[in-house]
């Protein structure tokens, strides 16, 4: 089996909101796959219909081969999953949870256990409700990354860890995927994305509106250029793909579109170009883009 | 200490906004139950021979004043409402008000929305001062309503403003008694639970007193006989009310002590460090199950232990108090009884635990929800735990725990009973059967609980606690307010036959049984066919 997930024209509503409107998301077995959109564009909701907590009301939604609302007990023995806001129950400790997640899905790696309490700086001693927000998602984290199963489902997993710990849970994660686990990962630290994932779906308003690679998604954004020139800028105004030209004299700054790229640089060498600063295109643009078109 | 108690209006207000349904509800219940006894009354003893009667035979039984408490004058409406009312409703006070307060302080603190609004412009103390006003204003608002629903029916004033300031002081001192539990506990469960645990003692401290007579001072000890012993409508003694009040001002000031002296969101009692890893007892949803409801049901257990004791230890002695009196075995019979004063008395408690039990399955059971609505089901369904797995461990104990509950309180009344009486065998089986008959309505109860989280998850929680109380009223006060039969039938408690009595008919349990089965069952398939929701 190449999918792990599989999930199209998904359409989840609650009451009135349209929570998920036709969601497109696949993701092949062994990759990470990073899960990106606004707040409320709907990730969780899509992650609970993929554990079967919640009914789709309409689209077809296949994980790990099964139906996630009918074969929701087999299929979680294979999956492990973290969620966005863990709680945890306040006279259990850190590690009687741990301990009951990882019996509950079937059994624990207890070396593996031991390392990542350690990796994690994490007291396995204190009780629920002595934990912090991140140190309640190490708790889930551990109980996780320490079960045999073949797929992770993460959660913003990380949205409390400190810079440390998060450099931590990268290394986890490198681990997984060497081990050949098919990891969800939703977040919005782009960094951790651009570091661990394979391909990235970015979704608004319950929509899928990017899925691709990294390099594919690069394709998308837009490059900043600015140079000075020897001679009058001409002919760049009206190449296609140029966006928000600024002349000053002989400096001119513009952004485009990287498919266009080699047809601005061949405009500004033909009127010679004395300094050149271009500026790659960084995912954040992408993100940044798509995300403020959902509050329009 | 000027700005230790800023904002505490708006806190007030914000309180008030969340508990604008509750609190109504509780004030015209509360406030109106008193008043509506007078015409049950009237029709129960219409004439001056009846009443007289009464009142020889009720100021004396040490069998009742054990339920209900000491009866001073029973030949008038007013006193009557005072013996049948005085006990529970003071109860119900202490629980409105407690709960109150809990749920604007520690609860609050528990869930970080204290600690949000901490930051903004809010006093040290004005949380605590905020949830104090709303439960002691709740108390005052709802003894004002009592006394003027009491006067409006035509009871003598003095009496009518005493017994609703013996009611309204008795929620006076729960609410300083939980505003010092919740300085203590880091959750509000345990500080709910604290407070339980005071007024469990203050119960049967008045249980002990009022029906032992060497040791009456101990009614004295207990905050829900004071109201009693100002005897409104029997030569009120309206000094009796300054204790409640002194009380809460005594026990207020302690909060007011132990407020400044703990960090925001903990407690004074200190948490404790738990296991480093799970004991093998901790796995699979039952083993989890155990783990979150076995310290209720043991507290529990230990309570109904104690109470069936008590409760039992008085049966003997009622025959030879009661002489060959028909009218009080009418009255006896009123409440519910069948022949022989003793079986009818051990009858009439072994209904008491059933409604008392109740109460236990209905919170076992909204278990269920707490998990759900606070994120913590979410976890356990995403592993191999199927839904049907997950809930029935948790109805595992609403249904097994509540029998257990049951045996245990009818054991404690058997063994009372029995050894007092000198024939174990035969008493402890009667006892027993008793309260073991209880068991397929109080399923009955758990079974509606459990249907409604099915169903409706959110509105679950008030719908069951109203189910709870509907049958806890049909069942404390639904006699003595003579309502019809028909609506007397609605609970289920109505229907369990008379146990120990001359016939115990099979067939009700029977379909008390059946009927709790489905329930419990559509409840599975409800739950398997939604959403999970927070």
């Amino acid at each position: 089996m190449t999918t792990a997930i599989s999930v199209s024209g998904l359409v989840k509503t609650f009451g009135a909101t349209r929570a998920l409107d036709g969601l497109d998301l696949t993701v092949r077995t062994g990759e990470v796959h990073g899960f990106l959109g606004p707040n409320g564009s709907g990730k969780s909701t899509t992650i609970r219909v993929l554990l079967g907590l919640l009914r789709a009301d309409a689209g077809a939604v296949e994980l790990l081969g099964g139906d996630p609302w009918r074969d929701a007990t087999s299929l979680h023995r294979r999956l492990a999953y973290v969620p966005g806001d863990v709680s945890l129950w306040p006279n259990l400790s850190g590690g009687e949870v741990i301990d009951l997640l990882g019996r509950l899905r079937g059994g624990l790696d207890q070396r593996r256990r031991a390392d990542l309490l350690e990796r994690f700086d994490l007291d396995p001693r204190k009780k629920g409700r002595a934990y912090s927000k991140g140190n309640r998602q190490k708790v889930a984290l551990v109980a996780a990354l320490a079960s045999d199963v073949d797929l992770l489902v993460l959660d913003e997993p990380t949205s409390g860890l400190d810079p440390l710990m998060e450099s931590v849970f990268q290394q986890c994660i490198g681990e997984e995927r060497d081990r050949g686990r098919t990891v969800l990962l939703s977040s919005h630290i782009l960094a951790e994305v651009e570091t661990l994932c394979d391909r990235v779906s970015i979704i608004r308003a319950g929509r899928t509106v990017e899925t691709g690679t990294l390099a594919e998604l690069r394709h998308l954004t837009r490059t900043s250029i600015t140079a000075e020139l020897a001679g009058p800028p001409d002919g760049i105004a009206g190449l296609p793909g140029v966006h928000d030209l600024e002349v000053e004299g002989a400096r001119v700054h513009f952004d485009v579109d990287t498919q266009q790229l080699d047809a601005a640089l061949r405009a500004l060498t033909s009127a010679g170009v004395k300094s050149l600063t271009s500026q790659p295109p960084t995912l954040e643009e992408l993100f940044l883009r798509h995300y403020q078109e959902a509050g329009r | 200490m000027s700005g230790a108690l800023t904002g505490t209006g708006t806190l007030v207000r914000l309180a008030l906004r969340r508990d604008r349904v509750i609190l109504p509800i509780w004030v015209l219940v509360l406030g109106l139950l008193p008043a509506m006894t007078v015409s049950a009354y009237e029709q129960l003893y219409p004439d001056a021979a009846s009443r007289a009667s009464l009142n020889a035979s009720g100021t004396n039984n040490p069998s009742i004043a054990v339920i209900y408490g000491k009866a001073f004058d029973l030949t008038t409406a007013g006193g009557f409402t005072v013996w049948r009312y005085g006990v529970f409703l003071s109860l119900f006070m202490c629980l409105v008000a407690g709960f109150t307060v809990v749920r604007h302080t520690r609860a609050e603190e528990e869930s970080g929305r204290l600690e949000l609004l901490g930051s903004a412009v809010i006093g040290r103390h004005a949380a605590l001062a905020a949830a104090v006003a709303v439960a002691g204003g709740t108390s005052l608002v709802i003894g004002v309503v009592q006394a003027v629903a009491m006067i409006g029916v035509g009871l003598p004033a003095t009496g009518s403003l005493v017994l609703a300031s013996g009611f309204a002081g008795a929620g006076l001192v729960f609410t300083a008694v939980s505003a010092v539990t919740a300085q203590l506990t880091t959750y509000s469960r345990s500080a709910n639970g604290l407070a339980g645990g005071v007024l469990g003692v203050a119960f049967l401290l008045r249980a002990v007193g009022d029906s032992s007579p060497g040791a009456s001072w101990m009614s004295w000890l207990s905050p829900l006989s004071w109201p009693q012993q100002a005897r409104p409508f029997a030569g009120e003694r309206g000094w009796v009310l300054a204790l409640p009040l002194v009380t809460a001002v005594v026990v207020g000031a302690v909060a007011v002590f132990l407020a400044p002296r703990r960090d925001l969101g903990a407690g004074l009692l200190p948490p404790r460090l738990g296991r480093p890893a799970a004991a093998a007892s901790l796995s699979g949803p039952v083993g989890l199950a155990w783990r979150l409801q076995r310290g209720a049901l043991i507290g529990w257990a230990v309570a109904m232990a104690v109470v069936g004791a008590v409760f039992g230890s008085i049966a003997d002695g009622i025959e030879g108090l009661l002489g060959d009196s028909a009218q009080l075995t009418a009255i006896l019979e009123r409440m519910g009884g069948a022949q022989a004063v003793v079986d009818t008395y051990l009858a009439t408690i072994a209904g008491v635990f059933g409604l008392f039990v109740a109460v236990y399955a209905v919170l076992a059971t909204q278990r269920l929800r707490s998990e759900e609505a606070e994120g913590r089901a979410e976890p356990v369904l995403a592993t191999g735990t199927s839904r049907v797995a997950w809930m029935s461990a948790h109805l595992l104990f609403a249904l097994i725990g509540s029998a257990v509950l049951l045996a245990v309180a009818g054991v404690g009344a058997g063994m009372a009973h029995g050894l007092r009486a000198g024939d174990l065998g035969t008493q402890l089986a009667h006892a027993a059967g008793g309260a073991v008959a209880q068991v397929p309505a109080v399923w009955v109860v758990a079974g509606i609980a459990a249907l409604l989280f099915g169903l409706v998850p959110r509105a679950s929680t008030a719908a069951s606690w109203a189910v709870a109380g509907v049958a806890l009223g049909l069942g404390l006060f639904g006699p003595a307010l003579n309502l019809g039969q028909v609506v007397l039938n609605v609970s289920p408690f109505t229907h369990v036959p008379k146990v120990p009595g001359p016939s115990v008919p099979v067939e009700p349990l029977v379909w008390l049984g059946v009927v709790a089965v489905a329930l419990v069952v559509a409840s599975l398939v409800a739950f398997r066919r939604r959403d999970v929701s927070s």
